[in-house]
């Protein structure tokens, strides 16, 4: 597809995976055993023959930055085209951040313009699914359409999180609604867009002109472009997981875990691609036992583990056993651990003994908006000493060291520095 | 001191039967997901060298698919980087590489063309962790023409397939005997040569142009008076794949013990390989997995026990798994059994069907069902 350009915006924080996205952007987060989230995107991209990709970066973009270097792993490093990431810059003028998704879009546009194409896929790099963007692109392209919209059936209960549109028979959008608090449909927008590039130029340059506007594509191009008639709604049906809540993105997680796991990794047509390091393969022990989970290279599992996503190069020392969690790359657990709905961070290390994860839920102390279930986090590089005991919601923080026999009941916290707060 | 490596990957062997029917000995699957020629490949960009140069001969396909552009190995480079030299057609005749001798000396332009004082001479079948600048400075050290790796074999080798020196007190070797009953010494020559690259190009226009072909016993061990040949002894894990089946079989086994594992795959550097992007190796609930290797994209259901499974196998529930190595992508459907077995790629043992080994384990050929 030589006329598309696809955008991938990966700029956001997000907030509400809490430690997880305190030193790294959301697009980093290490998903299902080997992957960052952003991969599924990327690989979305290749997979449906983009190869012209700019990711606009903004939070923390280091490991990004490293993660995509030149492309390789995606086939994305090529004379024409490829992977470009895109940072904010300073003009003579002005030096400023990216404002929202158009103005990011917007921002960009002398980068798209060089492509010269006729049509650009705005995606976002935080989201889980496989997709094939040229039956978007020709979707958007057999309706006439100047702006088409994926979108999918979501549970009516649910629809209130979502952009919602009410569409004709043609599927043609008639009204959009940003998070309603009364849903008239069920259909939410995805945040996948097809644009064509000359008309949505112009609206982007007008709107980076009204000081008013939020400069998002959801909230002002979209009601805004409505008018035009010709902007579609594409029905997807599939799997599709924006993991931007722990509980989400845990739940994600272990659905690959399944027999029959709703997202196929394991497909040969539609390779999810990454950066990873260089292991061995996995090795279990005589002691070892592995139920229901995923078990990734550089392995060594003494310990029992069941219903759980382990990462590269995670060691699980005899006696321990993990349930129901996602263990990062490198996560180092020692003998007679018990982990049980936990999402551990790379580079972390358990001592001997430590009990993560038991007794009930309670509210978290530290902050009830991104802690509100009852998955325990515990950060990057952090060091649980021997004897610990934490209970369920607990969060720890990045680059903490936890001396040995601490005990936090449901819903503690232990940060560097902030352990009263 | 730039030192240009080269890899003798062309030999055919005879001893290891099925195994290599399509594919040359170096490129011989090991370990779940590696290639035998991966150790000395990453051995050599370990240590520094980025001009590599293969040597191939017998069956290549597999070995090229493998290596490809090199990248993999960060050899893919505007200087130096990865060459594969195989035979070819000239003005002066055509010949097949008669000899590991000839085969370098059929490739002398890549030898005169660089700017690399020093050779090193490696194998791509052998298994071993080193990092080569040790051996380097030993060199200087003892003002050496040549060097040669040697390691002190235990009983658990057959002493008598490998060559032995004879070494002074300094290190120098004074006798080398290639394959004897009862060698006078232990010390086997491992198949790694360190040379200065115009002195081997003198030796290779003093012998090869006479119809003598080999390096060892033709170019080296005639000259052991003449030239100073040190020994650098190395300790570590060392096995040759091409030594047989039951021996490829152990070696792909050792990979089971810790020691073994954290000195091939945790110290002096990592060993590269091809990458197949699978997902992660997935278990299900019936899955009962104890000792054995797993590779990513394996799906495991059944019971498998002191095994190594290479990438993107599928053992379904039901199925036993023992005392076996089972290649890539190959299928052990339902309620199938089997032992002490090696099973090559993309094999399928059908339901409720059994393939054991006894003494020797059984070899299924690639794209085989049973």
């Amino acid at each position: 597809m030589k006329n598309v350009v696809a955008l991938i915006l990966a700029g956001g924080q997000g907030t509400r995976l809490g430690v997880l996205t305190e030193k790294i952007p959301k697009p980093a987060v290490q998903f299902g055993g080997k992957y960052r989230i952003i991969d599924f995107t990327l690989s979305n991209c290749v997979n449906s023959g983009i190869y012209q990709v700019g990711v606009l970066a903004q939070y923390r973009p280091h490991l990004l930055n490293k993660h995509i270097g030149i492309g390789k792993p995606w086939d994305l490093d090529r004379k024409g085209g490829g992977v470009t990431i895109l940072q904010p810059y300073s003009t003579l003028k002005e030096s400023v951040w990216y404002k929202g998704t158009a103005d990011a879009v917007y921002q960009n546009i002398e980068f798209i313009d060089e492509y010269k194409p006729e049509y650009i896929v705005v995606l976002s790099g935080d989201h889980i699914y496989s997709m094939d963007y040229s039956e978007f692109v020709y979707y958007h392209i057999s309706k006439g359409a100047l702006a088409t919209i994926a979108c999918m059936e979501v549970p009516i209960t649910e629809a209130h999180r979502f952009g919602i549109m009410i569409t004709d028979i043609d599927n043609k959008i008639i009204e959009f609604e940003e998070k309603p608090k009364k849903p008239r449909s069920n259909l939410a927008s995805l945040g996948i867009y097809v644009f064509n590039w000359n008309f949505i130029k112009e609206v982007l340059i007008e709107d980076a002109k009204d000081e008013s506007s939020d400069h998002d594509f959801g909230k002002n191009i979209i009601p805004k472009i409505l008018s035009t008639g010709k902007v579609y709604a594409f029905p997807f049906e599939g799997y599709w997981r924006d993991v931007g809540t722990i509980l989400s993105y845990w739940e994600a997680n272990l659905e690959l875990t399944r027999p029959i796991p709703p997202f196929n990794l394991y497909d040969p047509n539609w390779r999810i691609y990454t950066k990873s390091e260089e292991m061995q393969p996995a090795y279990i022990s005589e002691t070892g036992e592995v139920r229901n989970s995923i078990i990734s290279e550089g392995c060594e599992i003494h310990g029992y583990v069941d219903n759980s996503v382990i990462s590269q190069g995670v060691i699980i020392g005899e006696g321990s056993v993990i349930r129901n969690s996602v263990l990062m790359t490198k996560v180092c657990v020692g003998s007679n651990v018990v982990i049980e709905d936990a999402i551990i961070a790379d580079n972390s290390v358990i001592g001997d003994n430590c009990k993560i994860g038991i007794g009930k839920f309670a509210e978290s102390k530290y902050d009830k908006k991104v802690y509100d279930s009852h998955i325990t986090v515990i950060g990057m590089d952090s060091k649980i000493g021997e004897n610990c005991e934490f209970g369920k919601n607990v969060v720890v923080g990045n680059d903490v060291v936890v001396p040995a026999g601490t005990k936090i009941e449901s819903g503690g916290f232990f940060f560097s520095g902030v352990n009263e707060k | 001191m730039k030192v240009l490596g080269l890899i003798l990957a062309g030999g055919r062997s005879e001893a290891l039967g099925k195994l290599v029917h399509k594919r040359a000995s170096a490129a011989l699957p090991v370990f779940g997901k590696y290639r035998a020629i991966d150790f000395t490949l990453s051995n050599m960009v370990n240590s520094g060298i980025y001009k590599v140069g293969v040597l191939t001969q017998y069956n290549p396909r597999s070995l090229m698919d493998h290596l490809g552009s090199g990248k993999e190995w960060d050899l893919d480079r505007k200087h130096g980087g990865l060459y594969i030299l195989q035979p070819y057609l000239g003005m002066t005749g055509e010949y097949w590489y008669r000899g590991t001798a000839d085969a370098i000396f059929q490739n002398t332009t890549m030898l005169r063309r660089g700017d690399e004082d020093y050779v090193l001479i490696g194998s791509g079948d052998h298994i071993y962790k080193m990092i080569y600048n040790e051996l380097f400075s030993y060199h200087f050290e003892k003002g050496a023409d040549v060097t040669l790796v040697v390691k002190e074999l235990d009983d658990t080798y057959d002493i008598k397939q490998y060559g032995v020196v004879v070494t002074d007190v300094d290190g120098r070797i004074l006798e080398f005997h290639e394959k004897v009953e009862n060698p006078p010494t232990r010390k086997a020559f491992l198949g790694v040569y360190f040379i200065n690259k115009y002195l081997l190009l003198d030796l290779l226009y003093d012998t090869v142009p006479s119809g003598k072909y080999d390096l060892l016993l033709d170019v080296i061990v005639p000259n052991l008076s003449r030239l100073r040949v040190y020994a650098y002894e190395f300790n570590g894990y060392w096995r040759n794949v091409k030594k047989g089946i039951l021996e490829y079989y152990r070696i792909n086994m050792d990979v089971l013990k810790r020691e073994v594992r954290e000195e091939l795959f945790l110290k002096n550097g990592k060993v590269y390989t091809k990458l197949k992007d699978y997902p992660p190796a997935k278990f299900t609930g019936t899955a009962k997995v104890s000792n054995s290797l797993v590779s990513d994209g394996c799906i495991v259901s059944g019971i498998v026990k002191n095994s190594v499974l290479f990438r993107g196998v599928v053992v379904r529930a039901g199925a036993l798994v023992e005392n076996s190595i089972v290649m890539q992508d190959t299928v052990i459907e339902e309620g199938a059994y089997v032992r002490n077995a090696i099973i090559d790629k993309n094999c399928v043992i059908r339901a409720e069907q059994s393939l054991i080994g006894d003494f020797e384990p059984v070899v299924l050929e690639k794209w085989m069902v049973v």
